[in-house]
């Protein structure tokens, strides 16, 4: 029993050290380096990056030592642990047309200015396991290019845009005030800046299949992969007493400008739209599924009817979040038993009354 | 932290190093305390605030810990009960806490707290004027299982629609022969806003009626804080002719005898063998002490050995 005895104040601090024996597993196998997992959990650590929105490789890697590998635990460490610092303001816009690229891929044309760039991908790897890495060895070297990549690669929406063939981006002004969904509750309907702070750092997962929906027809959408890249950009702030901008450090980000087609409406004609994804490290299916996601999400704005989930910013917005999710899934098994008792009794009063009536009926 | 910045609060002594007082720093309790104030100016309405992410899950009492944390200061005495048991893993677990964060004295006696953070349970001894009583509250909108939208509700309870809400206890009486709830029995506020009183069985209804403590609501997922003043009419939905009414049980409590209290169920053998005891330990306890003895005041001491 776990509930109403005396002793619960021990039975959790036992639990706690079980716990931090059952992490550390067998004392035989040499102790797990945080600085491993940055090196070699990379997409691990920059998933709880993103879904802890914290940009801190080794505070995540401490995360998900700390959680025995549940990135969602991880995340949430992280969460937890962000809310606690000091906010001393928002960082520039990134410039992501000036991102070092590892990698920069279109679907959309078979060569773009500045080329096809593949990187780290798993995307032609054949999908046998490796036996050879259950072994140690050395590492791998791979064969650096001879020509450098420009310093600037053009997005693929650019190229349309002149063509008129794809909306505009239009940029805010620069001091307009950008939403804080972590400070403030989300008011609908959310402006976009709030729907892609909250996508960035929503569950995989949870943006995974909602993207996939949509390209089953729950909401459907046409999506071209425009372009995918990744790499590093640097980061920008203005602090009030210099007046200009200094450079804070370099993020690695990835980036997905999904192409859309749109059949136009009486006062539009015929345009491709835009859906954008982007994440904190190298996180490629996160990036396209937010893309995904957030054009369908632009549905209202566009003039379309929300028939589909994807579509549905209350659906979408309130249910996109690992660590809500998981909190309020598994408080369930938080004691209930008060409620439960109510429930026997109201129960159990309306089948004495359901049988009085039945015995009426036969008589 | 920096203990000296004007943000902070010192840490009182033997607390967790690193934390100001309370956990939550000094700027977001001042956001918190605007929405208190506005809560109580509005008794029943829900005020939107900037719920922060705790070190305790979403579904484990976020939103009454930052009320909690919000409105203690170092003179309190706090209560921290879940299920009406103060030593519900839970509630262990949150008393805990603010212990490490603030430092404050603890008690498990109703009559000597000053704040009692609660989860499912109103306390069976009546509470005072210098109380306050903070209700960890899962969804806060009444109107939630009707309608699923937010921006959809706010506006039936802004414009006071509540047909749906009558039409929905009518179909219950219509189809079940009563008003088929057992807990989180909707209330109105003040003849104004419709509200959920959290979890607590319908039992426990009466209590929030003209109640005179302060009682403070927090919703830390679904960022909603609400609250009734002292002395605030508070009326559970009903007609005329299907009356609000309680839980009732046959027996009595086994430890205590009492039987004005709300009873759990405890299955005490592999036969199903159950007894029935008071959810409100100190309540039970302070029966007991008193003299008074159910018809086995010891029906739990066998299961009670086995704790952890």
């Amino acid at each position: 029993m776990y509930v109403a005895v005396k002793g619960g104040e021990r039975a959790i601090e036992n639990a706690h050290r079980m716990l931090a024996e059952t992490r550390r597993g067998d004392p035989a196998t040499p102790e797990l380096a945080t600085t491993q997992l940055v090196e070699q959990l990379t997409l691990a650590v920059d998933r709880v990056m993103g879904e802890g929105s914290l940009y801190d490789r080794d505070l995540a890697a401490l995360a998900i030592k700390q959680s025995r590998g549940d990135l969602i635990e991880a995340a949430f460490l992280l969460r937890a642990y962000r809310t606690t610092l000091a906010r001393f303001g928002a960082a520039e816009p990134v410039d992501t047309n000036a991102m070092r690229v590892v990698r920069r891929i279109s679907s959309t044309f078979k060569d773009v200015p500045g080329g096809q760039v593949l990187g780290p991908t798993f995307d032609y790897t054949h999908r046998l396991l490796d036996f050879s890495l259950a072994a140690a060895g050395t590492r791998p070297e791979a064969p650096v290019s001879t020509t450098p990549l420009a310093g600037k690669l053009p997005r693929i929406g650019e190229l349309l845009e002149r063509e008129g063939l794809i909306e505009p981006v239009v940029p805010d002004a620069g001091d307009a005030p950008v939403g804080d969904l972590t400070r403030e509750s989300i008011d609908f309907p959310a402006d976009r800046d709030v729907r892609l702070q909250n996508l960035a750092r929503g569950d995989e997962g949870f943006l995974l299949a909602l993207g996939y929906s949509t390209q089953r027809g729950y909401g459907r959408n046409h999506p071209f992969c425009g372009e995918l890249r990744v790499g590093r950009v640097a980061l920008e702030y203005v602090p009030e007493e210099l007046g200009f901008a200094i450079e804070l450090g370099d993020v690695d980000l990835t980036e997905c400008q999904m192409i859309n087609q749109f059949k136009g409406s009486a006062e539009q004609p015929p345009q491709f739209t835009r859906g954008y994804g982007l994440v904190f490290g190298h996180a490629e299916r996160k990036a396209m599924a937010m893309a995904l996601v957030d054009r369908a999400l632009r549905a209202q704005e566009l003039g379309e009817t929300v028939v589909a989930p994807a579509q549905d910013q209350e659906f979408v917005l309130y249910h996109s979040d690992s660590v809500q999710a998981t909190g309020f899934v598994e408080h369930l098994k938080l004691p209930h038993y008060v409620d439960f008792q109510s429930e026997l009794v109201l129960v159990r009063g309306m089948r004495v009354e359901c049988g009085q009536v039945q015995a009426e009926a036969a008589e | 932290m920096n203990a000296s910045s004007p943000l902070q609060v010192a840490p009182a002594a033997g607390t967790t190093e690193g934390y100001n007082f309370g956990y939550l720093d000094e700027q977001t309790k001042r956001m918190i305390r605007r929405a208190l104030l506005k809560a109580v100016a509005i008794p029943g309405y829900q005020v939107p605030f900037g719920s922060r992410e705790m070190p305790l899950p979403y579904g484990w009492g976020t939103g009454g810990i930052q009320v909690t944390a919000s409105v203690i200061g170092p003179a309190d005495v706090l209560k921290v009960i879940d299920q009406g048991a103060d030593d519900t893993t839970n509630a262990v677990s949150i008393r805990k806490f603010f212990n490490r964060v603030a430092g404050v004295r603890t008690t498990e006696k109703t009559s000597a707290a000053t704040i009692i953070q609660t989860r499912h349970r109103v306390p069976e001894t009546p509470l005072a004027e210098n109380q306050i009583l903070v209700y960890q509250v899962p969804i806060p909108e009444p109107l939630r299982w009707l309608e699923a939208r937010e921006a959809e509700t706010r506006r039936m309870h802004a414009l006071a629609e509540y047909g749906a809400m009558r039409v929905n206890l009518y179909e219950e009486v219509a189809r079940y022969g009563r008003i088929a709830k057992g807990y989180d029995y909707p209330v109105e506020v003040n003849g104004r806003y419709i509200m959920s009183p959290s979890p607590i069985p319908k039992f426990d209804n009466p209590k929030l009626d003209n109640n005179p403590a302060l009682q403070l609501f927090g919703a830390g997922r679904e960022r909603r804080i609400y609250a009734i003043p002292p002395y605030t009419k508070v009326k559970s939905l009903d007609f005329e002719d299907y009356p609000f009414t309680v839980e009732r049980w046959a027996q009595a409590c086994a430890l205590c005898g009492a039987t004005d209290s709300f009873l759990d169920e405890v299955i005490v053998d592999d036969q199903g063998a159950r007894v029935f005891v008071c959810s409100d330990t100190d309540y039970c306890e302070d029966r007991r002490k008193q003299g008074f003895r159910g018809a086995a005041p010891d029906a739990l001491a066998a299961t009670a050995s086995g704790a952890s």
